[in-house]
């Protein structure tokens, strides 16, 4: 590693190096230090979950508690290929997907229109402001109970828990977003003529829609976790179904594998939403959001 | 009366009077965070001919922008008032246009639809819109730059969106609040000769904010000095150099034109020096 570093301050202190030498060796540089990190990565996978094969496989820790890696590997085989007693995974997926999206997208809803009216109308937010802060700080997780009660097992109280939970997140976003907008482009149009609509149209709802898209990420995962959790109270289908009956079942390695279906299932739409922020924010520049998506 | 709230296409026959600018016993006073009150200007009084360029100059803090927003209409003032034409202003004044201090561009919008705003906004049809804007584009020298984000312009283009932007709905009244401040001077210079051209053209009347002699003789018929906060006219001196100015870089070597800057910097002195002994003396 010393050597490395010295080498490389070296190639700095003379000057006299053609460029395309330098260029190539930077290129060089470059690579190795990719490889490096990927050598780093595979190593933490390695140690990770060779450890924990090892230390279940060797009795230190109980894998009747903790599962194995190589049993939730067939676990999760085992879902795919034999299904559950609850139909397909994929009848399951779908189910837990849907009940997210619909929470996602009417939580993102109530909550950016009503984030927009509150912030733009000083006397509304006075109003309910107290209210909101109360409702905010109860928690929210609880509510599965009620809706379940409310409406049954069906598909309605997750999408609902799914939504509050967004509802929140997306809410204070475009609040802030309102109010963080910039004066001098409200003067600007307004010069121009334009009603208090067109400002609301122009200025302060795009300028709230960056606020409101930077959400989206958080926003997501909290649609995931309150279907899941909706499911775990009780559910006909559903990956919390299916997670809250390997836990009824002492079978930690189904649980295990339900957990990576989800993070597959997650990562794949944080990487649509990437793409919908990058389509819809490519107005702004480039390196405000770099530090964020290492 | 009537042709007032007329679109700026119709408003050119009845331009005369409908451009001329009285200020009277203008004064503004805020409520500051502490909760007293601050008399921002006092008593300005200041009259501008229909499609004279005139220039305000005045030490940092002394009311410029404040004066400039009670004529626009974006805020009210606190005693006298502004007419444009025969209309005492109260709200949003037709035929307008303002050149913000600050960059004021929709970052969010392309420079097309920036500079399409303006007209968009006046209920002007999409297609004639877009035209107009490309034209004006071409004008300010950005034609191939409409599909851009401001944030990808040098800070030189984007005040020349900004110049078109304020121009396309060919505007009785052009405001204008230190709009070259923040260029280098070889870029000024260009945006100063291209103004000047524009301005022959189009013939509004000019409010323009400047801190920099040259500029407001070079481009002005008339510049007006402020005192220090609260601000107030102390002196306006009339530009008598022949119009058209041509390059304003030639004009500044002539001796008329040293003469004016002289007597405008002898009357500024003072009120700067004041200002800033008023400022540190607040912060010691
Ligand atoms: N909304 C406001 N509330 C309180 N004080 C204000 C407000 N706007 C302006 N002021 C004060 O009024 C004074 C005049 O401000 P203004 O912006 O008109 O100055 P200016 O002459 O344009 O200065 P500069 O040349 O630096 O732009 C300043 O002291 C400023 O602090
Ligand atoms: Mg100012």
């Amino acid at each position: 590693m010393t050597t490395a570093a010295t080498n490389h301050v070296g190639t700095h202190v003379y000057p006299k190096q053609n460029p395309v030498d330098l260029q190539a060796a930077a290129r060089r540089g470059a690579q190795r230090r990719r490889l490096w990190i990927w050598a780093g990565r595979i190593g933490v996978a390695v140690i990770v979950f060779g450890g924990w094969q090892l230390f279940t496989e060797l009795g230190w820790v109980d894998k009747f508690f903790f599962g194995q890696p190589t049993q939730i590997w067939e676990a999760l085989v085992k879902l795919f290929t034999e299904g559950t007693s609850f139909g397909s995974i994929w009848e399951n997926i779908w189910i837990t997907m849907q009940e997210a999206l619909y929470g996602f997208v009417a939580g993102t809803l109530a909550g950016g229109l009503l984030g927009i009216l509150l912030g733009s109308n000083k006397y509304l937010s006075a109003v309910m402001g107290p209210y909101i802060r109360i409702v905010n700080s109860i928690p929210r997780i609880v509510l599965g109970s009620i809706f379940m009660v409310a409406f049954g097992l069906g598909m309605f109280p997750k999408a609902l828990l799914a939504a509050v939970l967004v509802f929140f997140v997306v809410f204070f976003n475009a609040f802030q977003g309102v109010r963080e907008v910039d004066q001098n482009l409200v003067a600007n149009v307004r010069v121009l003529g334009a009603s208090p609509l067109q400002v609301a149209m122009n200025v302060t709802i795009p300028s709230a829609m960056t606020w409101i898209i930077a959400s989206f990420h958080t926003a997501l995962g909290f649609a995931i976790i309150g279907a899941l959790v909706a499911e775990v109270l009780g559910a006909q289908q559903g990956l919390g179904l299916i997670i809250s009956q390997a836990q009824g079942s002492f079978d930690p390695d189904t649980v295990f594998a339900c957990m990576v279906i989800i993070s597959v299932i997650t990562l794949a739409a944080e990487y649509l939403i990437g793409l919908l922020e990058k389509s819809l924010l490519k107005w702004r520049p480039p390196n405000r959001s770099e530090a964020a998506s290492i | 009366m009537a042709d007032d709230s007329q679109r700026p296409s119709a408003l050119r026959e009845g331009a005369e009077d409908a451009a001329r600018i009285q200020i009277t016993g203008l004064t503004k006073r805020y409520l500051t965070p502490k909760g007293e009150v601050f008399t921002a200007i006092k008593d300005v009084a200041l009259a501008i001919e229909p499609g004279q360029f005139c220039s305000i100059v005045g030490p940092t803090g002394c009311g410029k922008s404040t004066t400039l927003a009670q004529v626009s209409g974006l805020e009210k003032p606190s005693e006298g008032s502004v007419s444009v034409g025969n209309h005492v202003v109260d709200g949003i004044t037709n035929g307008v246009s303002y050149m913000f201090q600050a960059d004021a561009l929709f970052p969010w919008k392309t420079v097309l639809n920036n500079v399409m705003m303006g007209p968009v906004l006046l209920g002007t049809p999409k297609r004639e819109a877009t035209d107009l804007a490309r034209d004006w584009l071409r004008r300010v020298g950005l034609a191939g730059f409409e599909d851009r984000y401001p944030h990808q312009l040098s800070g030189g283009m984007r005040k020349r969106v900004a110049m078109a932007a304020a121009l396309i709905n060919n505007p009785r009244i052009l405001l204008m609040d230190e709009p070259f401040g923040a260029l280098d001077v070889q870029t000024k210079a260009i945006m100063q000769n291209e103004l000047l051209q524009l301005w022959e053209e189009l013939r509004p009347s000019v409010l323009f904010i400047t801190h920099d002699l040259d500029e407001a003789v070079a481009l002005s018929d008339r510049v007006v000095v402020m005192t220090s906060s609260p601000g107030s006219v102390k002196d306006v001196f009339d530009i008598d150099l022949p119009r058209p100015r041509g390059n304003v870089q030639h004009i500044r070597h002539e001796d008329r034109f040293l003469e004016l800057q002289e007597q405008i910097w002898e009357s500024l002195k003072d009120e700067v020096t004041r200002a800033y002994a008023k400022t540190a003396g607040a912060a010691a």
